[in-house]
């Protein structure tokens, strides 16, 4: 073995080790750790905020399937839901007849109208998530808004809380999403991995800009988005004024999205 | 006593080769699993557990039926039990491997299990479920390996294994518990919301667990000569019978409480297990006929006392522990999730890869149950405590 080849393996079996340790990590002021200010992360100045953000969906104002398809294009596309076809699929927002959105509240006399229409399903954002509460590694979380929020690098793809949410609202990815998703993809918001779980987020990436969510932003003025605790929001006003009803309220989830029948 | 794994008849040595070649085998399925994900199961949205869940579920029971030999031999000083109790605590050792050996092959992300444990979540089951079991594999292994030990030496095991033993009785009950409130306290899930699913888990445990061992150490006999004594076998299968019955009972008694009240949610589980759906069986319904026709064939066979003790005794365990492993890992799972959300019906059936990997973890959970069976037999074979 010449000099210069072990010099080089020295080295680079030197550097090897200390990526691998952290040694890089901790001795030496890098450019990311200089940038990190100490103490926590706050809101921007642009935030929104409420106490239990809530959203109200008058399906009335919606005449056919096709009246939604905006709103959930609007949605998968600024969170890049890939479009997997099959069972395994990946659902944010979708929609299904009042039979299945409401199978508790259903019989067979009810007018055509309610029964043959399609309603909207998301994540509920419930006040005691029963999905919070199974798991294990609190991955998935409530914030003080009452937003039921995912942290997709912490899931370890388990799916108890698939199998703890009464309402269908979590997806796993069973294949890669990003070989599934069109083009071009939203550089604003991160694209999932393999084997984790996700769902609706109510857009809380918007909320911190300032801005409504996706979807109550493409149904104009047809879904509200407030504060559930300020008797002056415009859901609050909402649900005052028409007769309202959640799926599975007898389950004690306390759900955020409500409907207008 | 390890060196006791080092000799043996070449018969030894081929199924310890033929329980490696089927490991490595089943290993390329799941590295196919674990490359494409686990979009190559049977698994989907609505059916988001299923063969690897279950699994899990069925062998947290084997590994708490040990309790079945350790209780009478301890607290009601059974002596005629002491003989086999080893081979019950090194079962629960490999079904507990096996357990984790599931959970690990059912992640999505697998290489972030130690997030579990780098985030204790206390409100989580399954924070729990990691902990017993945990903590159950340490005790079979400290308990199992110190009263060897001193079977070898020829000696009273050490006073302070006594302590750990009356913990261990207690922790069996808490494994399957807590693997039972992971079903038991989820809303929405009608077949799991069931107060008694902890009981009907326990008393399918303490029967299918011990006609697992007792068949397993009828092989052993023919193979070795090891004997684990008459009384001991007529016992054991008396406290499987009666744990038999007190689970159907108790399924007897989940049925009641669906029909009589006729509450749709929880009839349709059981109806979809029995009948399938508009009007078609379901594939899962044959199994569901098959496990009722072979728990009271069973029972049929075990409640007399004198087949109970018979040439049949080997057929009605075997069809005991089918049965039981039709209504715990089958039934449990699919007829948790369908129908689904939705009052719909979404079709679960396990794929070959992932049957093969399920063979895989069968296969390790048998290598390390020969293992450690290998070295109780060696041990019993030197200090004569081999056969009557």
């Amino acid at each position: 073995m010449n000099g210069d080849r072990r010099k080089f393996l020295k080295v680079a079996g030197l550097s090897a080790f200390a990526l691998t340790s952290g040694l890089a990590g901790l001795g030496l002021p890098t450019k990311a750790n200089a940038q990190l200010a100490p103490g926590e992360y706050g809101h921007g100045d642009a935030t929104v905020h409420a106490k239990r953000w809530a959203m109200v969906i008058d399906t009335r104002q919606f005449k056919s399937a096709d009246d939604y398809k905006p709103l959930i294009e609007a949605c998968h596309k600024a969170h890049n839901v890939p479009d997997i076809p099959g069972d395994k699929t990946i659902k944010w927002l979708w929609l299904d007849t009042y039979e299945h959105v409401f199978p508790d509240d259903m019989n067979e006399h009810m007018s055509d109208r309610v029964k043959g229409a399609f309603y909207p399903l998301l994540c509920n954002h419930c006040t005691n998530p029963p999905c919070v509460r199974v798991c294990p590694t609190q991955a998935t979380y409530k914030m003080a808004d009452g937003i039921v929020a995912m942290d997709y690098h912490r899931c370890i793809g388990c799916r108890f809380c698939m199998a703890g949410c009464p309402y269908g609202a979590r997806s796993f990815n069973f294949y890669d999403p990003r070989k599934y998703m069109k083009e071009p993809t939203n550089p604003r918001f991160p694209t999932r991995m393999i084997g984790v779980v996700e769902k609706c987020t109510f857009c809380a990436e918007r909320l911190a800009q300032g801005l409504q969510p996706a979807c109550v932003e493409a149904a104009k003025g047809k879904i509200l988005f407030g504060d559930l605790e300020d008797p002056n929001s415009s859901v609050r006003k909402a649900l005052a004024a028409n007769y309202s009803i959640r799926r599975k309220p007898n389950l004690g989830t306390q759900p955020g999205v409500y409907y207008l029948i | 006593m390890l060196e006791k794994l080092l000799s043996g008849p070449k018969s030894y040595y081929l199924w310890l080769l033929f329980l490696l070649c089927v490991i490595g085998l089943c290993c390329i399925a799941y590295a196919i699993q674990l490359t494409t994900g686990l979009g190559v199961t049977g698994l989907n949205r609505d059916v988001s557990w299923g063969l690897y869940i279950s699994q899990f579920t069925y062998f947290v029971g084997v590994a708490a039926s040990a309790v079945m030999l350790v209780l009478p031999a301890y607290f009601h000083h059974y002596v005629k039990f002491k003989r086999m109790i080893i081979f019950g605590e090194f079962m629960a050792v490999a079904a507990v491997v096996m357990c984790a050996l599931f959970i690990v092959v059912d992640l999505g992300q697998p290489q972030r299990a130690a997030n579990v444990l780098l985030h204790p979540t206390p409100n989580s089951v399954m924070f729990y479920d990691m902990i017993v079991l945990i903590g159950y594999l340490c005790l079979n292994i400290i308990i199992g390996w110190t009263t060897l030990e001193a079977e070898r030496l020829q000696v009273d095991p050490p006073k302070w294994i006594k302590p750990l033993v009356y913990l261990s009785i207690i922790w069996a009950f808490s494994i399957h518990t807590v693997t039972a409130f992971l079903y038991a306290g989820v809303p929405g899930r009608h077949y799991w919301l069931t107060a008694i699913m902890a009981a009907r888990f326990l008393s399918s445990a303490f029967c299918s667990g011990p006609a697992i061992l007792l068949l397993l150490l009828f092989v052993v006999r023919r193979l070795t000569g090891f004997n684990p004594g008459k009384e001991a076998i007529h016992t054991l299968a008396t406290i499987i019978v009666y744990a038999m019955c007190v689970n159907v009972f108790f399924y007897c008694l989940e049925l009641f409480t669906s029909f009589y009240s006729n509450i749709p949610g929880h009839m349709e589980p059981i109806h979809f297990l029995f009948y399938g759906h508009g009007g078609e069986l379901a594939w899962v319904s044959y199994f569901m006929w098959a496990a009722v026709i072979m728990a009271f064939a069973s029972l049929a066979i075990l409640i007399p006392p004198q087949t109970r003790s018979g040439k049949y005794l080997p057929l009605a365990l075997i069809m005991l522990v089918l049965a039981s492993w039709i209504d715990k890992g089958l039934g449990l799972l699919i007829g948790g999730f369908t129908p689904n959300m939705y009052e719909s019906f979404t079709a679960y059936m396990p794929t070959g890869i992932e049957i093969t990997v399920a063979i895989g973890v069968y296969a390790i959970g048998l290598l390390v149950l020969s293992l450690l069976w290998k070295i109780a037999l060696g041990v019993k074979r030197d200090v004569g405590n081999f056969c009557d």
